[in-house]
């Protein structure tokens, strides 16, 4: 299971890669492996939106699963990612890189640091799979 | 005791493997001041005594088999060809469950694949679901659809009053909980399109109407669709047999009642509600679905899919809770249509029109009654009676006729006005004593 | 072996189903309104009846074989009650005809809406709802009505467990309350301390299904329970396991304000391949004047010559019509034969046996198999799916392979709270030999799973199909048959 040390992740696991004023958002290893085989990706925001710390951005389904994808800092949305769409499959088999859902321009960067790094993102997961 | 086939022997043996004395200890959790109440119920039966019992409560009744029936409004008596009862009694699909795991339950799915496409074709519609409880609650998930697909942000729904008023108030009993506006249904006047705005998010009428009027609805499809929202049809499947589609004049969703395709009347149930929609809302819609795959051997075959969407919760939105279909009833629709076929329903739906027609005509031509409906209708049409509906009926009984829907206590400006419904089982015979009948009742 | 579809036996121009000719003039058909095209198969009769037989070949059925689903009670399916709800007069009956035409009907309806009250120890019921998912909605909507009613409008929180069906969460949902979830302790039950945290005037009410999902019994019930209509909440009973309870206690009795009963599951009318079902519901007497309705009272009492005169009738402040006319009333009729059947004795007996068939299968398969909450079942129990010393083999693969022994699988993955959870309930109606055949091969199963597990992975083996791809069936929907246009 990886948890990338550059990334900072929530307890609904989404992992943020901070980059600047600039974020990329997506689903964490464990979920991908919780949710097993996905089969559908859907962007619920569109290029320009602004999105508030909670408000729902995706949908993904497996056979066995439906999440809602949550953005934990606010901002406005620059980027979603089409090609997920048509090849759900990556959040699978490459959930930190091809399967980022969506980017966005930070509206307030402190939102950031609450967020869990990779070592606490890791211990919580250990601790919910008891 | 009825079904149970343990030998007193077999009970020893498997306390003994238990590790208990009696069959009592195995209630240590429950309460012993609430335990073991004493039942105020009848005493066992046997078999030839349940049968004879029922035999007396059925014989109860007037059935449509003794009396000639002219009652429709939203039940109806078709004729049921006999394949469809001799299939729906095999055990292997009446006894069988819910199809999760599918290599045992492939004669479940591939019929409810084939029910699926039949109803699409019927309606045409893209997808269709496995079924709901009934025509009111499809419309209610209908409903439920449209508020989805607009995120929750819109909260008004417009609803003809041509639409059955059971089904209206089914949307309103589910809707309570949420904060909606549900409107265009105060009086029969209401016009459904003067209340469309960028709120609406479903506008809904019927086709035929609860009058039997045949509406084209495609001017008003056209204005839902301008303000963003979604147009839903509520229609008659044996009308269908002959009438243009929904498709055709800009349906978004369309609903109904499958009771007319091979489900008798039952007293009300089950029957069985169909929903079907355009591929675009497939995962906004909610209920069972089949679909196509393949088995580990190469083989066609069919699994229930998108299951995540059933009982899911989304953050601020109305969800359906639905978890059943009406698996054995979607069967009878599906053995129903394959029997009667192509030329089969068309021919269903002509004799129900043109022996309506007669009966209409035949009633206008009596004194003290007139024929309300001004424009073309399908197999129901509303008559003005000389005397309340509820005492013509009284008099109709005595002629062993069933007559039709007393309209005056859910359209107000329809008081002493009935409902008549005819069908492929009303003979002209019957149609001419119907009139000889209402011509005798008209007066005292 | 596969069927084709019937679009695939279809041939322009077969002769199938003949109607009389029309006996009276014809009219004009609508003008603009004539349908082109209708996509409809053609088939002869016998053609659809092969079609139709082979496919229910293709089915496991309770007819055919032991079907230790948990929390779906398949028990067998009694045949008198099919010949009954055929009976002209139940099924050749409109609802909406004048309730004097009906009396035999709501006579039958009124008997089982006694009984039902009877058997929960309730003061009101309706049997208007279609399902269990139905009778849910109407309990949670009723509850919701009732605080309404009471100015109580900040009451808007619904506790369910984290054990709960789909169902409890989502009905919550749909009737704009907000879901708090608890937790369960290492028993099995509902977290008492979480729910006495919860307990305050914000609480609608909570959502418990007893026995529970794990069947077991809430063994703080009553306090549990209690606490919540302390502090002014209602409490919901799902009455999916109320099979267990026959004759045992009435939840009536245990302070459930609502419950919704499955005819399909405690009362034996079939599961039709997914329905229909039934869900009426049974209330407390501050609930009656708020069910969904019409619900069937006596319009004028009888005396020794003549029966009561049965008619229909809105109670007073209900929350409306679930569903258009009564209810399901062919199930209505099947439940009525079964309770007579059954009788008094036999509410007890069904509930006796139900829970030594579950408990016996639990002892016979304890050393195999992990069960945690390992206390006295009722009626089902929950196992672990999985084996020390055997990773790759999960909850599935054991139920693929319980195919090969012509058994269905018992309910997986349910409850989430449980890994590779099997849910098995035997009911009453299986015999000491098909249990101990089970046990038989659940045991072979255990053993194969660490000494050949290939044989699991690559079950089924004998059935007509092999594992179906459902990942396929998500990523490219194929919802509905496309037969060429024009051969149709």
């Amino acid at each position: 299971m990886k948890f990338p040390a550059d990334l900072k992740f929530t307890v609904s696991d989404e992992w943020l890669r901070v980059e600047g004023n600039t974020a990329t958002l997506g689903v964490s290893d464990f979920a991908q492996d919780q949710l097993s085989d996905i089969v559908y990706f859907e962007a619920t925001v569109h290029v320009g939106e602004r999105v508030s710390q909670g408000d729902q951005v995706a949908i993904v389904e497996s056979v066995k699963a439906a999440a809602d994808v949550y953005t934990p800092v606010s901002g406005e949305i620059t980027e979603v990612n089409q090609a997920l769409a048509q090849s759900p499959e990556l959040v699978n088999s490459d959930p930190y890189g091809g399967a980022w859902m969506v980017k966005l321009k930070l509206g307030n960067p402190s939102e950031v640091e609450v967020l869990m790094d990779s070592a606490a993102y890791q211990k919580n997961t250990e601790e919910r799979s008891r | 005791m009825a079904y149970i086939p343990h030998t007193a022997e077999e009970r020893r043996q498997m306390l003994e493997a238990i590790g208990v004395e009696s069959i009592e200890e195995l209630y240590a959790d429950v309460p012993e001041t609430v335990r073991f109440p004493d039942l105020d119920l009848p005493d066992p039966a046997a078999e030839m005594e349940v049968i004879e019992e029922l035999q007396l409560l059925s014989g109860a009744n007037l059935n449509t088999r003794e009396a000639a029936c002219f009652l429709g409004a939203g039940a109806y008596n078709h004729y049921i060809p006999s394949v469809v009862d001799h299939i729906l009694r095999r055990s292997e699909f009446y006894t069988a469950y819910t199809p999760y795991q599918p290599e045992m339950s492939q004669g479940t799915l591939q019929t409810i694949f084939e029910y699926q496409s039949m109803m699409c074709f019927l309606t045409g519609m893209e997808v269709s679901n496995a079924s709901h409880y009934d025509g009111a609650t499809s419309l209610a998930e209908a409903v439920i659809l449209a508020l989805n697909f607009h995120q929750g942000k819109r909260n008004k729904v417009v609803l003809s009053p041509g639409i059955h008023p059971q089904y209206r108030e089914v949307v309103r009993t589910y809707m309570q909980g949420l904060q909606l506006e549900i409107i265009g249904d105060e009086s029969l006047q209401s016009q459904p399109g003067d209340h469309l705005d960028e709120r609406t998010s479903l506008v809904a009428v019927q086709y035929p109407d609860f009058f039997g009027n045949i509406h084209d609805y495609s001017a008003l499809a056209a204005a839902a669709h301008a303000v963003g929202a979604l147009f839903c049809v509520v229609a008659n499947p044996t009308a269908l047999g002959m009438l243009k589609p929904p498709s055709e004049f800009g349906a978004d969703v369309v609903v109904g009642e499958g009771q007319p395709l091979g489900i008798p009347l039952s007293f009300g149930g089950p029957y069985i509600g169909f929903f079907t929609t355009r591929e675009e809302y497939v995962r906004k819609m909610a209920g069972r679905l089949v679909g196509e795959t393949v088995d580990s051997r190469g083989q066609r075959g069919y699994v229930l899919t998108l299951t995540p969407r059933e009982q899911h919760i989304r953050r601020g939105r109305a969800s359906s809770n639905i978890c059943t279909n009406q698996g054995l009833m979607a069967l009878a629709v599906t053995v129903y249509l394959a029997a009667v076929g192509k030329s089969g329903l068309r021919q269903v739906a002509e004799l129900c029109y043109h022996k309506a027609h007669y009966a209409a005509a035949q009633i206008a031509a009596l004194e003290g009654y007139q024929l309300w409906n001004s424009g073309p209708f399908f197999h129901e049409f509303v008559i003005r009676c000389p005397r309340p509906p509820a005492q013509i009926n009284q008099a109709l009984v005595g002629y062993d006729i069933i007559g039709g829907y007393d309209l005056g206590s859910d359209y107000p400006e329809l008081a002493g006005h009935m409902l008549l419904a005819v069908t492929e089982l009303n003979h002209k015979e019957d149609i001419d004593d119907l009139v000889t009948a209402l011509a005798e009742a008209a007066h005292d | 072996m596969i069927e084709p579809l019937i679009y695939d036996l279809s041939t322009p121009g077969r002769p199938g189903h003949r109607f009389p000719d029309p006996d009276v003039p014809e009219s004009a058909l609508p003008e603009g309104f004539a349908r082109r095209e209708l996509l409809l198969p053609e088939l002869s009769e016998l053609e659809a009846v092969r079609h139709f037989v082979r496919l229910s070949q293709l089915n496991h059925s309770i007819d055919t074989g032991f079907y230790p689903l948990g929390s779906c009670t398949m028990k067998y399916n009694p045949k008198v009650n099919e010949d009954a709800a055929r009976l002209p007069g139940f099924a050749f009956t409109h609802p909406l005809q004048d309730p004097t035409t009906l009396q035999g009907n709501l006579a039958l309806m009124h008997a089982l809406q006694e009984w039902l009250k009877e058997i929960g120890g309730f003061a009101g019921v309706s049997l208007q709802p279609a399902a269990g998912a139905h009778g849910e909605l109407t309990g949670i909507l009723m509850i919701r009505a009732y605080h309404r009613d009471r100015g109580e409008t900040q009451r808007n929180k619904i506790l369910v467990p984290d054990s709960a069906h789909g169902t409890n969460p989502a009905t919550t949902t749909m009737s704009g309350l907000r879901v708090v979830e608890l937790p369960s302790d290492t028993r099995g039950n509902v977290d008492l301390e979480a729910l006495r945290a919860e307990c305050d005037d914000t609480v609608a009410g909570l959502m418990l299904t007893n026995p529970n999902t794990l069947g077991l019994f809430e063994e703080q019930v009553q306090e549990g329970v209690g606490r919540v209509q302390d502090c002014g909440g209602l409490v919901y009973g799902d009455g999916a396991n109320m099979h267990a309870l026959l004759g045992v206690v009435r939840p009536g009795e245990l302070g459930f304000d609502v419950l919704h009963f499955n005819l399909h599951k405690t009362f034996s009318t079939p599961h039709g391949g997914g329905g229909p079902g039934a869900g009426p519901v049974g209330v407390l007497k501050q609930l009656v004047d708020y069910l969904p309705g019409p619900v069937v009272e006596e319009v004028e009492a009888g005396d020794e010559d003549l029966p009561p005169l049965y008619g229909l009738a809105m109670p007073a402040k209900s929350i409306g019509r679930v569903k258009a006319f009564h209810g399901h009333f062919g199930m209505h009729v099947r439940a009525y034969a079964y309770i007579r059947s059954n009788g008094k004795s036999g509410m007890r007996a069904i509930a006796d046996h139900a829970v030594l068939n579950a408990n016996y299968l639990l002892a016979g398969l304890r050393g195999s198999y992990k069960v945690p909450f390992d206390r006295r079942c009722m009626h089902e129990f929950v196992a672990e799916g999985q084996f020390e010393g055997a990773p790759d083999i999960h909850a599935l693969d054991i139920s693929k392979r319980l195919m090969d022994y012509g058994f269905h699988p018992p309910t997986n993955y349910f409850p989430l709270i449980v890994r590779e959870a099997l849910m098995i309930e035997p009911t009453e109606t299986e015999s000491k030999p098909t249990l101990d055949a089970f046990i038989k091969a659940m045991k072979e199963i255990a053993v194969d799973a660490r000494s050949d597990p290939e044989i699991l992975k690559g079950a089924p083996h004998t059935t007509p199909f092999g594992r179906l791809d459902e990942v396929q069936a998500a990523k490219q929907l194929i919802l509905c048959c496309r037969p060429e246009r024009g051969s149709a």
